[in-house]
Order: structure tokens, then sequence, then C-alpha cells
């Protein structure tokens, strides 16, 4: 494991350019759209209003169809009226919601802008009916606004809410905070069990009643790095974190796993016994898929917090080279073994004021652009070849097995740009 | 509150955005909180635009909420317009923008920008997107249109098409066109690719055309009272609203040219013999108020379908679209819950659904043929190709688009004569869902208390699937009304007689 470490210079004090403004971010309600998944038997219960029912359906697409488990309650011109008659609306709109849902055991009433503005005191009327649908039924609140939250912020606010209802253990055991496809949970589970890593409780459980405890006898690893307020809510409970890289690429997951087996003490033998076949799997992988990146350069713009992780696989096992690194929010304790990996170079930004970060953009010209979807077609329009955000958010990406799968992710807008023989009309 | 999963609406400051959208050298700046940008890849990816809405957010955030954030409106505005250099501005709040009270009129006037600034009043817990639009334009012409000296040769101006509008694009050519044949120009098009400056001479035309009241009634209204502009009442969609169309431009303007029909296929096609089939299928239109209408009428009028449900999700269009219900002898429906239109298309078992985006999901799950005809419409309702809805092109798709779902004359005749066979047998579905396809019966309703002989049963299961519901529940409520328990053969061939047209 030797080779990975780089004590030299690193990114850690590197100056960050802080921005305000204008910023062309996702709120954290759009978390909704992969958490409701993660958890069959919860439901998302959006007050709010018709914006923020549109924005659910934007982000969701074709999923609307499917009898998703969110929905919004709309706040209408009567409810602004006076609280108490917002509180007794709720209630009916839960039980006419209930009455149509009965498979549900977890309700998320999930605040927004208008319901934070009007005060509405969603943490009472979760409380409230916990206790009239309990204990089949557990009601929890948090907020996914836009005043509060970015993005995938919305999953951290979630999970945080969550970790306070959790049961106590004095038990040793890992937790893995951080919702990933089952396919890639299910891989982490087979690496996990055969480094002997044992008990392994998952937040967010995929039941109610499944058996998610936290204690002083907690060790926590996280799998996404923009689970700052729920790292602190676990920290409260007792449970010590363990800050390593994120599990992207084969050095990301490599060192990922290397911490826990440090905590476990788990023998390098065996280690290395349990990684060697994956991680070679996962350098061929990533080389073919990364022969398109090599050389290029790349610059994101603020998005999900996935950006520094996502910077350091495509830097340094891809061979691109990082132009700006914008993320929304950037927490350097939990960041910080990324930073020491990341090398000296690139604008590191926190915040944003989108037209001058645009500027900034269309004065370096990288080879490939990160961002969201408002702003993908106008740079392409402008001759910047692009790579969407949200699809990173939404895809397998973790671990050895997808790791040329996300270089694949960025190589094919670039292969897709060298393929199309047609110049775009004018 | 109202629980809601899907609406056909947004808010009215999208309304707001697909106007400044629409339009070239015109800001709109907007009090909103962080994430509202939500609605810019609407209009990227939706409708595929190559460059970002002319909107700027304030992107307020809860540490701004204690500090001032009338100052972060009055800064946004500032900078939109030294970035930008708009003609005009536009300014307004979000939903809410609208709780924290700032006012973005008055801030952007005490601002004394070297532009017009309109300030929008959007209430967004009472209205919605399309009012938003409708709203929107008529303060821009307000704002901005003047009495102007009329144009030498007459013209028109062509009022309501948007950014997002279905078939918005399009339509404007085929208008254009038509319109050139009467021998009439066209003098602006608006909001869609006006600049401030076209605005203001609205006025030398010398009468308006209507293309979309939801989106453009108002302002019409204000420049028939104040510039003395009439417009057009009939939305030419279909061959006889483009013919009245025409009629009523003529007698608005004195140009009387008659455009050539050569290139008009719509009547011969439903003429021909292939057409036959479609006489009297069973057809539900849901949409906006203008869509909905249109197809209604070239559905019974211009292809022979019978139309058995109509409704729109667009309240503003309740009233001329329940006076024709009632002509076509239905009860209207008018709701935004698209639970309801659901349940209606249960209950009247149609053979062709004409919606939205969201009927054709339903239709889907029924197993029943669906057309979009109205908007909200995904990414694959904004084509490359020119498809007008609009004069006799547009008749020409609607045509296509209408009679495409239902199998060809000759595809029916054959699947009834072959339904025995490996690929046409009861379980196989349609065939472009492949083995996908839901059981071609799921989510029909099941009569209680009646049951079916097995020979009825087999009999029944020798109907083709696509009309099998209406046949199983024609024969069902026949059996209930005469008050009988069991069902068998000669009951289902009673009820077809009893049922038949």
């Amino acid at each position: 494991m030797t080779r990975h470490e780089h004590p030299t210079p690193g990114c850690r004090d590197a100056p960050v350019l802080r921005e305000r403004g204008q910023r062309e971010v996702f709120c954290g309600l759009t978390g909704i759209v992969w958490l409701h998944r993660k958890m069959p038997d919860a439901f998302f219960l959006v007050v709010g209003s018709r914006t923020c029912a549109h924005l659910l359906q934007s982000a969701a697409g074709v999923m609307i169809f499917a009898e998703p488990r969110f929905a919004t309650a709309i706040l209408e011109e009567t409810d602004l009226a006076g609280m108490a008659d917002a509180q007794e609306e709720l209630d009916r709109v839960v039980a006419r919601l209930l009455a149509r849902r009965p498979d549900i055991r977890r309700l998320f009433l999930v605040g927004s802008c208008p319901s934070e503005v009007i005060k509405l005191d969603l943490g009472r009327a979760a409380a409230r009916l916990s206790a009239t649908h309990g204990p089949a039924l557990r009601v929890l609140s948090y907020s996914g606004s836009g005043i509060e939250t970015t993005f995938t912020q919305g999953e951290d606010a979630c999970l945080a809410a969550m970790v306070p209802a959790l049961p106590e253990t004095p038990v040793r055991q890992l937790m893995v905070a951080g919702a990933l496809p089952d396919v890639v949970e299910d891989q982490m589970r087979g690496l996990l069990d055969g480094l002997g890593i044992a008990p392994l409780a998952l937040l967010p459980a995929r039941r109610a009643d499944a058996a998610c405890a936290v204690g002083p006898g907690t060790v926590v690893a996280l799998v996404q790095p923009f689970l700052g307020d729920t790292r602190a809510a676990l920290e409260r409970r007792g449970a010590r974190v363990i800050d390593a890289p994120f599990p992207f690429g084969e050095e990301g997951t490599t060192l990922w796993l290397a911490a826990l087996a440090r905590e476990f003490g788990v023998a390098p033998e065996r280690f290395e016994a349990v990684t060697a076949a994956p991680r070679a799997r996962a350098r061929r992988a990533v080389a073919q898929a990364a022969e398109a990146l090599r050389g290029k350069t790349i610059s994101f713009l603020p998005d999900s917090q996935l950006e520094l992780p996502l910077a350091r696989f495509l830097t340094r096992e891809c061979g691109m080279r990082a132009v700006e690194i914008g993320t929304p929010y950037l927490h350097r304790e939990m960041l910080g073994p990324e930073l020491d990996l990341l090398a000296p170079g690139p604008v590191l930004s926190e915040g944003q004021d989108v037209d001058r970060q645009l500027d900034r953009l269309r004065a370096a010209r990288p080879d490939l652009t990160v961002c969201g979807l408002g702003l993908a077609n106008p740079l392409e329009a402008e001759g910047l070849a692009t790579k969407w955000a949200i699809e990173l958010v939404f895809s397998p990406v973790h671990f050895y097995e997808q790791a040329g799968d996300l270089a694949g992710l960025f190589a094919r807008p670039l292969r897709r740009r060298a393929v199309l023989g047609l110049e775009p009309a004018p | 509150m109202k629980l809601a999963v899907w609406t056909y609406e947004g808010p009215p400051h999208v309304g707001a955005m697909r106007v400044a959208t629409a339009m070239q050298g015109l800001h709109f700046v907007l009090h909103a909180p962080q994430g509202d940008t939500y609605a810019d890849l609407l209009f990227t990816m939706i409708e595929r635009r190559g460059a970002r809405p002319p909107v700027t957010y304030t992107t307020f955030q809860a540490r701004d909420l204690g500090a001032d954030t009338a100052e972060l409106f009055r800064s946004a505005c500032r900078d939109a317009y030294a970035r930008f250099r708009p003609e005009a501005m536009i300014v307004g709040a979000s939903c809410t923008a609208e709780l924290i009270q700032d006012d973005p009129g008055g801030i952007a006037r005490a601002l004394d920008l070297p532009v017009p600034v309109i300030p929008l009043d959007l209430p967004s817990y009472q209205r919605r997107e399309n009012f938003g639009a409708d709203e929107t334009f008529l303060q821009i012409v307000r704002a901005l249109a003047r009495e102007v000296p009329k144009a030498e040769r007459p013209s028109v101006n062509l009022i309501g098409p948007t950014a997002l509008g279905f078939r918005h694009r399009d339509d404007i050519a085929e208008l254009t066109r038509l319109i050139g044949e009467t021998g009439l120009s066209v003098n602006v098009v608006a909001p869609y690719g006006a600049r401030p400056a076209d605005i203001a001479r609205l006025g030398a035309a010398h009468g308006n055309v209507l293309m979309y009241p939801e989106t453009g009634e108002s302002a019409c209204r204000w420049m028939e009272k104040h510039l003395g502009l009439p417009y057009t009442k009939t939305v030419p969609i279909g061959v006889g609203a483009t013919r009245e169309f025409l009629t009523e431009l003529a007698e608005m303007t004195g140009c009387a040219a008659r455009p050539d029909e050569g290139r008009l296929r719509l009547p011969w096609y439903a003429a021909s013999v292939d057409s036959t089939y479609l006489t009297g299928k069973r057809v539900f239109v849901f949409g906006d108020g203008t869509h909905a209408m249109a197809a209604a009428r070239v559905a019974r009028d211009e292809i022979g379908f019978e139309v058995v449900g109509l409704g729109c999700y667009n309240r503003e269009m309740a009233r001329p679209l329940r006076a024709m219900a009632r002509d076509h002898g239905l009860s209207p429906l008018v709701t935004d819950d698209h639970l309801e239109v659901e349940e209606a298309i249960l209950a009247a078992q149609p053979e062709l659904i004409l919606g939205t985006q969201m009927e054709r999901h339903v239709a889907k799950r029924l197993g029943i043929p669906c057309a979009v005809i109205s908007a909200p419409v995904h990414v694959q309702d904004f084509p490359a190709r020119h498809s007008p809805l609009m004069g006799f092109e547009g008749a020409n798709v609607l045509f296509d688009t209408l009679v495409h779902p239902l199998a060809m004359g000759l595809e029916e005749h054959l699947l009834a004569m072959f339904r025995e066979d490996p690929e046409f047998h009861d379980a196989a579905g349609p065939s472009h869902l492949g083995p996908h396809a839901a059981p071609p019966e799921a989510g029909l309703p099941q009569a209680t208390g009646i049951t079916w002989r097995p020979a009825a049963e087999a009999e029944l299961r020798k109907v083709p699937f696509f009309v099998r519901g209406k046949a199983r529940r024609n024969t069902e409520t026949y059996a209930g009304e005469r008050g009988l328990s069991e069902i068998d053969v000669e009951t289902l061939y009673e009820a077809k007689a009893h049922y038949a047209r």
C-alpha cells in the first residue's frame, strides 16, 4: 500500500476561492429521487409549493409515472393564513396518504423553502404524527430546502435526521453511511466479509426494522463526501469516524478499505489476498476506458460535492489535468485525505457566482466540463465538451468493479465528439 | 394543502420564464432561493435550447434571510443589467420570495436603470404556469406597446407562442406561410423571437392572430382596447377551424385571397376506404383547453371518431370547454388531478386517448393506443422535423398523429383473422412492447357479483385484446341491468347486439 502514500505537496493548504452570487444548483429535495428507491418502506412527503412539486417532477423524469413513494403537499393560499390550520391540513393529507399506501413504515416530512419561511414546525408535526400512527409508522422530518441545502446535502439532512432515533449499542461494529446502489452495496459487503470486518451496519438501512444501531463502539466509514451533518450527528452518539479517501477508482477503493483494515487489525496478507484480483481488474478496466482522457484538461462546476474525489480519480488514475474544481461546499476535515492526494495546480472554488465562473471557464476552455443540465447544452453550443453531473449521483460508480464505468462516463462525451462527423449548424 | 405527485402546470414564474426565454434582448431578474434554477433545464434539455434562459436568480439562502435579501435583489438587478445590457427587464418573485415580501418592482424602480423595468405580480399560491405566461406578456405589452402609424401593406401580429410551447416553433412557420398566401404579411411574432423594440411596433399591424389563448389572450384584449387591434377568435387547428380562421381573418383585414389547399391531404385521407374502420372509434381527449377542444373537433368532424370524454387541466379555459362538451353530449372534466383523469378514462373505456405526457403513461398501463396533443410533453415532442398542428400542414400532421397509434385498417382485419395464431394470441400483447407488455386487461375494474361461465369467458377471449375490456364491461353492464348473475355466450352476444353501433 506504500505506493499510495504521498505526503508531498497535495492541496490541503491550497487557497480556496470562495464566491457568492447566483448559484446554478439543485436544492436538497432532489435527494428524494434516489433515497426513496434505497428505502422501499419509506415515503417522502415534501411540504412545499407547486415549484417543489414541479422540481421533483423535472428531476425524477419518467420515474414519476411508476407510483413513486414521494409526493408534495402543495401549500395553498389558505395554508398561509394561520399556522394552526396548516398543522391540521398536514394531518389530513398524511391520513389520506396512509389510507392509499398502508405499506409505508417510515414517513419523512421534508421541509422546503416556503415551509421554512412560514416557519411551519415539521418537527412537531412529525412527533404528533408518530404518536398518532405509531408504532407501525415512524415519522421523521428534515429540511431539503434550497435555502438550507444544495443537491446531495438533502441526503445528508435525511440521514442526520435518522441518527438520533437509532437504537443504542455498545458493540464494536463498522457502520457504512451513505446510500449506494444495491449492486455496489453487495460488492462492498463481499469485500468487508472477505477482510473479516464485522458486524456491519448500513445507514440508511433498507427497511425500518433492519438492525441499525449506533454507540461508542461504532466506527463509521463514509462512502459519500457530502455527509458532514450525518458525520457530526454520529459523533454526537459516540461513534468515531474514519476519514479516508472516498472509494472511487482503484486507488480510492484500496485506500478506503486499507483505512478500515488498519482499524480492524486485518493482516496485510489477508488484505492483499482479498483485494489483489479486483484491484488488477479495476486497473485494467480504467486503463482501457481512460485512453480518451489522458492528457486532457477538466473543470468542475459545483454540484454534488463529489467533485474533489472525482478530480483526484481522474487526475491520478486517468491522466487528466484539473483546471478548476468547484464544489458547493468544502468540508476540509472530511476531504483532507482527498486534498492530500490532489496535485497542486487547479483553482479550488467553493460556492458560486455562475456568470463569473463561466467567464473563467470560457477563458480556460478545458477539454471537458462537468456541470448541471441547465448549463450543459449551452456550453456544448459554445463548443465546450460537457459531462452532466447528475448521472454521477444516480449511476453505480463506487468501488472496484465500477472504476472502469466511472472513467467511461467521462470518456464517452469526448469519444462522441470525435465520432460525430458533422459541424453543428451555426 | 393539496397532495400531488404529478402537476400539469408549473408555478407562474415558470410561465414568466417561458416568455422571457422566447424573447430576445429581454432579461428576467427573479427573486428566488437557491435551487429554483432547476427550471433552466426545461429549456436547455426538453426544448434543447443552446443558450441559457435569460434569467438571473438572486439565489438567497437561509443565512441571507436575517440580513438584507432586498439588497441581494438590488445587486442582482444591477449586475444583470451591466452584464447583459438588455433593452428591457422584467422583475418578479418566485413562491418563496413572495412570502418574504421584498417588492421586486419597487426595488428595481428605485435603481433607475436606463431601460424599462417591468414588474410582475405572480401569485404563486393561487395561479399557475399558463397564467404566469399570459400575465407576463400582458405586462410587457402594456409597458412597451405604443400607438404607431399603420404599415402600408396590411399585416397582422402572431400572438401567444412562447418557449416550451407545444409545437409553437412550427405553428409559427405554418401560419406565416398561410397568412402570406392570403395577401397579408406578418408584422411581429410575439413573444417568440420578438425584441422589446418589436413589442413597441405591434400597433402597426391591422389586427392580431391569437394563436394560443392560454398565453396571449390578455395581451390581445389589451391591444384591442388600447391600440384598436381586433383579434381572431378561432384557433386554426384542423381543416374546419383553419377555413373558419381564414374567413375571420378576411373579415378582419379585408384581404380575402384564399390560400391554395393543394397541399392539404387530411380530407382525402379521411375519405379513403382504408379510413372506414376509424368510424365511431371511441376517443378520450384531455389537455390544455385550446388543444383539447381543437383535437375533439378534428376527431369527430374530420376523422369520424366518437368523442367519449373531453377535459382540460387549465381552469382558465373551463367555460368554452364546458360548452363544447355539452355539444358532444358529454360531462366536461376540468381538473388538474391526474388520478381523476385516470378514473374518467377507465370509466369511458376509450379505444384511443388523446392527451398529454401523463395520459400517454396511463394509456400504456391500460394497453390503449394514445397520441400526444398537448403540453406538458417530454423531449420527444420537441421534434427535429417540421411538425406543426396549425394550418393545412398541421391538419396533415394531425391525421397521422391521431391515426398511427391505431392499427391500420388492414392490419386490424388481419389481427382479427389470425387471432389464434401464436403471434397474435391473447397474452402476446402489443408487439412493440415486446415481452414486457402488461397483461392486456390489467387495470380494468371488475364487476362484482356476476360470474362468467367458462364458455362465455372463452368466447370473450376471441375478441381482440384492444377492445376486449370494452366488451367485458358492456356485457357486465348489460347483465347487471337485467339482474343476471351469470354470463353465458348468449348474454355476450345479446350485449354485443344491444351495444352495436
